[in-house]
């Protein structure tokens, strides 16, 4: 998609410079300008995200505890990389990062499809409940994950979830201050639902907003029926690149996920995602800078190439979808 | 159903055809998933304006008897977490962080998408590979560049880092390439250059879709975490956000004060919903579909 946009650009740019005062300001007067307006943002991507990567990359390979300039003789090679490998806390991070994933990819895509398909059902307040569906959106991880630790879930008997457990006689439940049975995924999957469930249904109305309304009508006079029917066969392909881009940015978002693994179950090692790992390994009490840049890396890489094979496996890019 | 389905339908009659009978059922789960929805808040809401001996006490209370205002007098003098510091510390890191990111894409993105010059694709292409890189991971490698920098514990560290958006950037070049030509074709013959051009044409023109970039841009400024985390190291620099976290890990903690605080830190947030919804689901559409 970026190369067609690109190509398309250039063609638009030709003619720009047919027009005749650009003729006469000469090469070097449009080369100046194209850096007034682009310099400041380049250098700045530059500073902040080019040259830190880069110098990431150099740390990785030194023994930089505590340091951001080691000296050659902190040079450990790959020891930092071995070393991250074979840690069975980072192992078991992507353990932990595998099985939030496997919950909340499939949840909050059906989830969010399904509102967004009732939405558009719906005939009467409907911009009310798209309102209140997005409006958790405006609420932070960490506003969400006081109100889910210190309410909901909080494992005593005033917390509304045990209140409501009592009604129909069952014990209190611990949720987040055991790591087993795991109740705690419960709570932190359901936490990360409600935030964005909102944000992905608003891109499926969107979405189905822009099926042509002839393609039901022919199926209407071909006689299938509303329902099941053509939701397999019309929504749900014509959904197609919507599909792909809310599953990718679903799995995207869980990879980052940082703050309510934290702030819930910070302390339980064995609910510990990759980042929080990162976080507590290079900006904890000991900065393991080069330890935590390669983490940093090896972590980029896993997304890069997952990302990459879910849009093979998935056809993304199909550019007629788009 | 048989026989209204048989026959052609009207078009835009598609819905009413087929929830006669589902409509009721549709909208009743609605509504029982709204109340859903709206629980936490009212939890908020609720906890905020209790004493602590009504929210811990063994019967459930749906509201307090009588709204525990003082709470609020009591949050704001607590000297353990600095609230109204804090909150201006966010409003002004949210405030800059949507003017400097909006001025900086727009700019580089109207560059990319207008200028002719020779090698803009591999600007644009330098810009796009930056994309690939996960935002969240870059905070190790940043963090190092800031505290080189001596910006920890700063302001200059929580906003400036933040404001080279390659996404915005993107969204913006996208934009400006669909933004129709001959309005700035007209200005050329009037005399303008480029840089006249994007601010008296294309800018003015162009306020729907910044606004619905920068509503997304403040909200998600406001609501970060992880970053404000990493470099706000002393209570001086931290965000609402923050302050929020180092008060639910304290030992002693005020249950009806740390609700109270969760409602200050999200009341701008829904002033911001209530006004800007338009924009805020516009923006969602813009980014999220083209990401």
């Amino acid at each position: 998609m970026a190369v067609s946009a690109a190509t398309a650009a250039d063609a638009k740019a030709d003619t720009g410079e047919r027009t005749p005062r650009f003729r006469r300001g000469g090469r070097w007067r449009t080369t100046l300008t194209f850096w007034c307006f682009v310099a400041p943002f380049l250098i700045g991507l530059m500073v902040f995200t080019i040259i830190p990567v880069a110098w990431s990359a150099y740390l990785s390979f030194f023994d930089a505890t505590n340091t951001v300039s080691p000296t050659p003789d902190d040079f450990v090679g790959f020891g930092n990389y071995t070393a991250m490998l074979t840690d069975p806390a980072f192992q078991d991070s992507l353990v932990t990062f595998s099985v939030f994933a496997a919950f909340i990819v499939p949840v909050t895509f059906a989830c969010s499809l399904g509102l967004a398909l009732m939405l558009n059902r719906v005939r009467v307040m409907r911009a009310f409940f798209r309102s209140v569906f997005f409006l958790p959106f405006a609420c932070s991880y960490v506003v969400a994950a006081l109100v889910w630790k210190m309410s909901i879930f909080n494992g005593v008997r005033f917390g509304l979830a045990n209140t409501i457990l009592d009604l129909f006689g069952v014990d209190e439940i611990a949720w987040l201050f055991r790591p087993d049975p795991p109740w705690f995924w419960l709570v932190i999957v359901s936490l990360r639902l409600w935030i964005q469930v909102g944000f992905y249904m608003i891109l499926f109305i969107a979405a189905l907003q822009q099926i042509p309304q002839h393609l039901y009508e022919a199926a209407y006079v071909d006689g299938a029926k509303p329902g099941p029917q053509t939701f397999w066969h019309i929504t749900l392909p014509q959904l197609r690149a919507t599909s792909v881009a809310v599953l990718m940015l679903i799995l995207i978002a869980a990879y980052q996920a940082f703050d309510e693994f934290l702030l819930l179950v910070g302390t339980m090692p064995s609910a510990r995602p990759p980042l929080v790992y990162l976080y507590q390994t290079s900006l904890g009490m000991q900065q393991e800078l080069g330890m935590g840049s390669a983490g940093a890396l090896i972590l980029a890489l896993l997304i890069a190439l997952v990302t990459l094979l879910q849009g093979k496996f998935l056809g993304f890019g199909n550019s007629e979808d788009r | 159903m048989t026989i209204e389905t048989k026959r052609p339908v009207p078009v835009g009659r598609k819905r009413g055809l087929r929830s006669r009978g589902g409509g009721t059922v549709n909208f009743l789960a609605l509504s029982v998933l709204a109340v859903l929805f709206l629980i936490p808040f009212y939890l908020i809401l609720r906890n905020a304006l209790s004493t602590d001996a009504e929210i811990t006490a063994p019967g459930w209370m749906w509201f307090p008897v009588a709204p525990a205002w003082e709470n609020i007098e009591k949050l704001f003098s607590d000297p353990s977490v600095p609230m109204a510091r804090a909150l201006l510390n966010s409003a002004l890191v949210a405030t800059l962080t949507t003017l400097g990111t909006l001025f900086l894409c727009a700019t580089a993105g109207y560059g990319l998408a207008r200028i002719p010059y020779r090698h803009a694709n591999k600007v644009f292409y330098v810009v796009l590979a930056t994309l690939m890189i996960p935002g969240a991971i870059t905070f190790v490698p940043s963090f190092v560049m800031v505290s080189s920098l001596g910006w920890i514990s700063d302001l200059r560290g929580l906003i400036i880092p933040t404001l080279f958006n390659g996404f915005v950037a993107f969204l913006c070049r996208q934009y400006f390439l669909s933004f129709p030509r001959e309005l700035e074709e007209a200005a050329r013959v009037d005399g303008l250059g480029y840089w006249g051009a994007f601010w008296r044409i294309v800018i003015p023109n162009s306020g729907n879709f910044l606004a619905a970039i920068a509503v997304i841009t403040f909200v998600g400024s406001w609501n970060s975490f992880l970053w404000p985390l990493v470099i706000g190291r002393s209570p001086e620099s931290w965000t609402v956000q923050v302050a929020l976290s180092t008060f639910l890990t304290a030992q002693t903690v005020s249950l009806s004060q740390l609700f109270l605080a969760a409602l200050v830190a999200m009341l701008p947030l829904l002033f911001v919903f209530l006004f800007l919804q338009r924009f805020l689901v516009q923006g969602v559409a813009q980014t999220g579909l083209k990401g």
